[in-house]
């Protein structure tokens, strides 16, 4: 059986328009054979969390320059895990201080790639860490 | 230059490629096969006057301050006055960028720049559920009169002018503003500042919005005849290509979306019935200033030449003041890095003293640690240096455009000049900016650049200093700001108060009589004006303009 697509849902959390970036992650992710879901701007964590289960998707990279990172990048996974989709991978980039990584980390954000990350980089995490959910191994 | 002479300069180019040159390369190749600017724009080896021999001086550079501005516009440019230095801040609640400003005006800024938080900017009051861990972050919380009061509180609004960065509430800020200035004696037709009011440049790269394009431009039109009729010296718009161009449009698209966004703006004042030359002069444009020296000079040069084109030839403007392209500059934020973050100062200094030769009107230099957060005061200080030290120790400011008739500046100015006149055709022809934007044509010119460029950094084809070249292992670590989590709960509270304390039955008619006016198609500003004067908030003034014409979605496009 041939292996499933992986599917990955780009998504812009917090009021900020900086949008530059996610849109290079999610075209270089989408070169590289992936499914990729783009939500656009200004998401609320609800709207995060729905789009996720809607879309059934694998993982999640989120992307904000919005400073509101420690407030909202938590609550999405919280919802990840009310909603009963705590397997879904989640990564994030954007204006994130070094100093505030280690407590997003521990709020469950599986990796955080901060300014002057290359594509390349996200792409071999992606491909190192992100797996179809829900299939029997 | 007429044939012979050409010839004879030709015929010396061929001579010397087929000797001097053709030897010099059969000793030692060229560093690469294409030499090109960061916007990719290939650059040829040797400029001479044959590349610039349909250049007439008399009709495309001008005199400085005359038709049609190539070489700027002020007679005497920084001979006369230097440019205004204005750093763009804003943070946490009112009291703290006052501090700020007041800080840098004891610094020797000469301008005031307000940053706006993200919800203010979207017109949400700081106890919204969607400004929920942004209040203060990026930019500093307006929520009502008071809040600007207080940002505004001791500040020589007389002698250091406020530009801010405000958009689709901008009618809002610009009644706040006017209604503060008033309290303190100026009355209205005596109040000067810049609102930036550049809606269209939100939808195409920005991308902080209330409602949709059309209605947006209406707010737009509002403004620029209550100011015309009752705020002659307000700036109206700032055309800005700045936000363009961070988004990752190249120098050529940032240039031709930005004018091409002043021509509908103009459109936009005449079918309001304005006559051109009553609101014209009160626009002024806001450009990126990123790495690539000459481009950038160029691309300055280029615009005032093209915009007083624009405004005499396809507008019909008589008043000179109309012509004159009056423009902010930014160094470019996108061309930091956070890695060796020291270098920044340095990148942002060769961006300024580009900004100064290209002849901007104000200036504002990043500070090297905005890749992580918002700018210490360590850090802005040594930007706003870096102005001061191109200002007074360069020398650069001694004569008018010291690199006007440079054979290589003439002519990427001509080729600039080129390219952005074809995409603005295209865009014209598409049935104008609104249009274009409708189709998203503008979005993915810029999305495809963006990426083009992001490939060739993977590819190294595009060398950046300390992340794909001369990388060091260690960390450099440096202090950054950090916004006290308090300061949302605390401006949560003051809006609560604020709408608590007021003359409810006033706020009441004030929203009232504003939704009547906006549903009738009627002018909004002096609404607006009497809504700020009852203490109505500005998350409330944007409610009525949501309910009225509804919330912009945009459709995603990757």
């Amino acid at each position: 059986m041939a292996e499933p697509k992986v599917r990955i849902l780009v998504a812009k959390p917090g009021l900020d328009g900086h949008d530059r970036g996610a849109k290079v992650v999610a075209r270089a992710l989408r070169d590289a054979g992936y499914e990729i879901i783009y939500t656009g701007l200004h998401q609320t964590p609800e709207m995060v969390a729905a789009a996720a289960l809607q879309e059934d998707v694998d993982a999640i990279g989120l992307s904000i320059l919005s400073g509101a990172h420690n407030v909202l990048l938590p609550r999405i996974v919280e919802l990840l895990r009310a909603q009963g989709t705590a397997d879904v991978k989640v990564f994030c980039g954007g204006i994130i201080p070094d100093a505030d990584i280690p407590a997003l980390q521990a709020a469950g954000i599986a990796a955080v790639f901060t300014p002057g990350t290359s594509l390349e980089r996200i792409v071999t995490w992606v491909r190192e860490n992100v797996r179809p959910r829900g299939v029997a191994a | 230059m007429d044939r012979s002479e050409l010839e004879r300069l030709r015929e010396a180019r061929r001579r010397w490629e087929q000797g001097t040159l053709r030897d010099a390369l059969a000793r030692q190749g060229e560093r690469a096969e294409r030499f090109s600017t960061v916007s990719h724009l290939e650059i040829g080896r040797l400029y001479g006057p044959e590349d610039v021999a349909s250049l007439d001086p008399a009709r495309d550079l001008g005199q400085p301050g005359e038709y049609p501005f190539t070489r700027g516009i002020h007679a005497t440019m920084y001979r006369g006055r230097l440019w205004t230095m204005r750093m763009f801040a804003g943070y946490g609640a009112a009291e703290d960028t006052n501090a700020r400003f007041r800080y840098l005006l004891a610094q020797g800024q000469t301008g005031l720049s307000v940053a706006f938080d993200m919800p203010t900017l979207m017109g949400y009051d700081s106890d919204h559920p969607r400004a929920l861990g942004e209040v203060g972050r990026e930019g500093v919380a307006v929520d009502t009169v008071e809040d600007m009061d207080i940002l505004l509180r001791d500040l020589p609004l007389d002698r250091a002018t406020t530009s801010m960065t405000i958009n689709a509430p901008a009618n809002v800020l610009l009644a706040m503003y006017a209604v503060v200035a008033e309290s303190r004696g100026v009355p209205l037709g005596a109040v000067g500042g810049t609102t930036q009011t550049d809606m269209l440049k939100e939808f195409i790269a920005q991308k902080e919005w209330i409602v949709p394009p059309r209605p947006s431009m209406k707010l737009i039109q509002d403004l620029l005849v209550y100011c015309t009729r009752e705020v002659p010296r307000w700036n109206t718009i700032s055309i800005s290509g700045y936000h363009i161009r961070e988004a990752g449009a190249t120098a050529v698209q940032e240039l031709a979306f930005t004018l091409a966004d002043g021509i509908a703006y103009v459109e936009a004042g005449r079918e309001a019935g304005l006559d051109v030359d009553a609101f014209a002069p009160r626009l002024s444009f806001f450009f990126d200033v990123h790495n690539d020296f000459f481009e950038e000079i160029a691309k300055l040069r280029a615009a005032r030449r093209m915009w007083a084109r624009i405004m005499r030839d396809r507008f019909g403007a008589r008043d000179p003041r109309s012509w004159v392209l009056r423009t902010h500059a930014q160094t470019a934020g996108v061309s930091l890095t956070a890695q060796q973050p020291t270098n920044n100062v340095v990148r942002t200094a060769l961006q300024a003293l580009a900004a100064v030769l290209g002849g901007c009107q104000s200036l504002h230099t990043n500070s090297m640690d905005e890749t992580y957060a918002l700018p210490t005061e360590d850090a802005v200080t040594v930007a706003l240096r870096t102005q001061q030290i191109i200002a007074h120790e360069s020398g650069v400011t001694n004569t008018v455009d010291p690199l006007g008739g440079a054979y290589f500046v003439e002519a990427l100015t001509d080729r600039i000049e080129a390219e952005a006149e074809a995409y603005i055709r295209t865009i014209d022809e598409m049935g104008g900016m609104l249009v274009a934007i409708e189709r998203g044509y503008p979005m993915r010119e810029i999305a495809e650049a963006s990426y083009r460029y992001q490939q060739q950094l993977e590819r190294r084809e595009t060398v950046v200093v300390g992340v794909n070249a001369f990388a060091q292992e260690e960390a450099a670590s440096i202090p950054t700001l950090a916004i006290d989590p308090e300061v949302e709960r605390r401006q949560v509270e003051r809006v609560r108060r604020a709408r608590a304390q007021r003359d409810a039955a006033a706020a009441r008619a004030a929203l009232d009589a504003l939704r009547r006016t906006t549903e009738s198609g009627g002018n909004t500003m002096p609404a607006v004006v009497a809504a700020v004067r009852a203490r109505v908030t500005l998350g409330e003034i944007c409610d009525v303009f949501r309910g009225v014409y509804g919330e912009y979605r945009e459709a995603a496009v990757l």
